[in-house]
């Protein structure tokens, strides 16, 4: 096992240099004053723009530019927003905040989703099945922003049940309904693949041999089905974590969490280039380890795929 | 299927065992040209209620997505959006109203088909093209080129898509139109197109119809436009047609960031976003593009998922 992760994590190497070093170069090589950009549509005086060039190394040759940037990241150095304040100190306050809520929206997806995957396909075809299809189906096609507001709006705004903007402290419980839109679509995701899983494992010879030997039908369905059946959803579980980054961007804007998505809505909102490229970059980054996380899991989970290939 | 059962219509006929000479058990009518892969979805689509529904369903996005103006007089943008008329009511002619900035809503909604239309289709379409041909060379090529393309595939697969289009729409020197937009999203999805065009080459170049083509002396090229791609399509196919969905609510959500595209060109994602500014005023303005955009999604991933069934016998027989 030992040897697999240490093979995993060297095959991740070139990939994370890679992925880094496009980030890079996409920002910094557009043609086109890179400076300018950065800035948008507000130009800033010549002697901004020289000590920007500084700071970024722009005079210095490309690759050493990257070596400097990647090296800045692990040591720390995000470099400052408008405001003055070390991008580092926005992350330190922003990141316990966005851990509760996708740890939250990864709680709701694996018991709402899996639960009600599980009833839907232990009764296909059956009224719950079909109404839980057509649920599913509607908060798939409907994007998160979307349900955001209307969440906020109802809820928050005409029955006043939830404050519709969360406070700056983002406690678990202020949390909860965040969480909920943020894993609006993957729930409905979790669902359809439980419900897949379970009606095909549920007509397995090895459940028929289980229902023969008198097991009750409880243990069938949980030691039998679900179990074989929860492979490919823990595997959705994680690399959906790309899709809820992208989700906390837009439910932390909406509801205001000073999150590390809300961080980067913001400063697109404000056009804060550097800002941007900081957060997001580290964002690319817990994605790539979390998908390494995902690949052993999966190792663990499926005997089949075990360790050597 | 039905159509492979004796005695039952469909393609081939295949003739009822009490009623055939044991000979003729297998005789199949050569007459009848033999149905291809996409004959036979073809064959399992068109008995889906839901796939007409589907059809039509895009037929009508499509065409006014081509021709707004043939379904409202009043412009979305520019000179016809008057400060004077901001969040007026429905009116003769203008039946959804005004926005904030005096637009007309259903105007916007009608002109913001076209975004969401050509950004979901040219997305689609370059990243296919760019990740089929790469996924095929380096499938039926293999060797260094195989290994170049599989690394440099995970290292765009490795930034979840929108969040590189984040960066790369953030700091874009050119214009953020429909077709940037198109290349940013395509650029970072195309990987999953390569990964599956490579695995169903491989597969296709280890068949028997392959061999075949080698031993009667085709060349290498022929053989891969005229025989392995063509086998290798479905499942690339299937994958596109889903996608179709995704680049359709990446462009909104990008441009209700305000990174997608400019006001200037109406788009859902960007309507919705106005329209969180007079929520209070008028909370029914987010309901219109929201519908519109829902409605365009689910029927480009119900086709997905229909064209899924269709070419996948698998799923076919589990259904």
């Amino acid at each position: 096992m030992l040897w697999y992760i240490g093979r995993r994590l060297l095959q991740l190497l070139p990939v994370f240099f890679g992925a880094t070093f496009l980030i890079y170069f996409l920002v910094f090589a557009m043609p086109g004053d890179p400076i300018a950009a950065l800035y948008g549509d507000r130009p800033p005086a010549e002697s901004v723009i020289e000590q920007v060039r500084a700071e970024y190394n722009l005079d210095k040759p490309f690759i050493v530019q990257y070596l400097l940037w990647i090296g800045g990241i692990f040591t720390g150095d995000f470099g400052t927003t408008y405001s003055g304040r070390a991008v580092i100190d926005v992350m330190v306050h922003a990141f316990p905040i966005t851990a509760r809520l996708a740890l939250l929206a990864l709680l709701f997806e694996a018991v709402i989703g899996v639960t009600a995957g599980l009833f839907a396909g232990l009764r296909k075809g059956k009224p719950f099945d079909t109404v839980s299809l057509v649920v599913s189906l509607i908060f798939i096609s409907v994007p998160t922003f979307v349900i955001g507001f209307v969440v906020q709006y109802v809820f928050g705004v005409k029955l006043g049940w939830i404050n519709p903007s969360v406070s700056s402290a983002a406690t678990w419980l202020e949390l909860i309904v965040p969480a909920l839109v943020l894993a609006s679509v993957s729930i409905a995701q979790v669902l359809r693949l439980t419900r897949a899983s379970v009606a095909e494992n549920a007509g397995a010879d090895y459940v028929r041999t289980a229902k023969a030997k008198g097991l009750s039908r409880g243990r069938v369905v949980r030691v039998h089905v679900l179990r074989n059946s929860l492979i490919p959803v823990v595997t959705y579980l994680g690399t959906d974590l790309g899709t809820l980054m992208v989700g906390a961007v837009i439910t932390e804007g909406i509801f205001n969490i000073k999150g590390v998505g809300g961080t980067v809505f913001d400063a697109v909102k404000r056009g804060e280039g550097p800002t941007v490229v900081a957060f997001v970059s580290v964002m690319v980054i817990i994605f790539m380890l979390a998908n390494l996380l995902v690949d052993l899991l999966y190792a663990v989970l499926d005997p089949r795929i075990r360790y050597v290939k | 299927m039905s159509s492979n059962t004796p005695g039952q219509g469909g393609g081939r006929y295949v003739a009822p065992i009490e009623e055939t000479p044991v000979v003729a058990v297998d005789a199949v009518d050569e007459s009848q040209k033999a149905q291809s892969v996409w004959g036979d979805a073809w064959q399992a689509m068109r008995k889906r209620w839901l796939f007409w529904l589907c059809a039509a369903l895009i037929a009508v996005i499509v065409v006014v997505a081509l021709f707004p103006q043939w379904f409202t007089a009043s412009l979305p943008t520019g000179g016809a959006c008057k400060i004077g008329q901001s969040l007026d009511p429905a009116s003769a002619g203008h039946p959804l109203g005004f926005d904030k900035q005096g637009c007309d809503v259903f105007s916007r909604i009608l002109y913001g088909t076209r975004s969401s239309v050509t950004v979901g289709l040219l997305a689609t379409l370059l990243a296919t093209l760019i990740g089929g041909i790469i996924g095929a060379l380096a499938g039926f090529y293999g060797g260094f080129l195989d290994s170049l393309v599989s690394r440099l595939g995970d290292i765009f697969f490795a930034i979840p898509t929108i969040l590189g289009a984040i960066i790369v729409m953030q700091v874009m020197p050119w214009d953020r139109n429909a077709i940037t937009l198109s290349i940013v999203l395509a650029v970072f999805g195309w990987p999953i197109i390569a990964r599956i065009m490579r695995g169903a080459v491989l597969t296709a170049k280890n068949s028997d119809y392959v061999m075949a083509s080698v031993a009667l002396g085709l060349s290498r090229s022929k053989i891969l436009l005229g025989h392995v791609i063509p086998n290798a399509l479905a499942p690339v196919i299937v994958i596109a047609t889903v996608s179709l969905g995704t680049y359709i609510v990446a462009e909104a959500s990008l441009s209700f960031l305000g990174i997608g595209l400019p006001p200037s060109i109406p788009s859902w994602g960007g309507d919705i976003s106005t329209a969180q500014g007079s929520i209070r005023q008028a909370p029914e303005l987010i309901f219109f593009p929201a519908t519109a955009l829902a409605i365009t999604v689910l029927a480009f991933l119900l086709l997905g998922d229909i064209v899924r069934d269709a070419l996948d016998p698998k799923a076919r027989a589990r259904r």
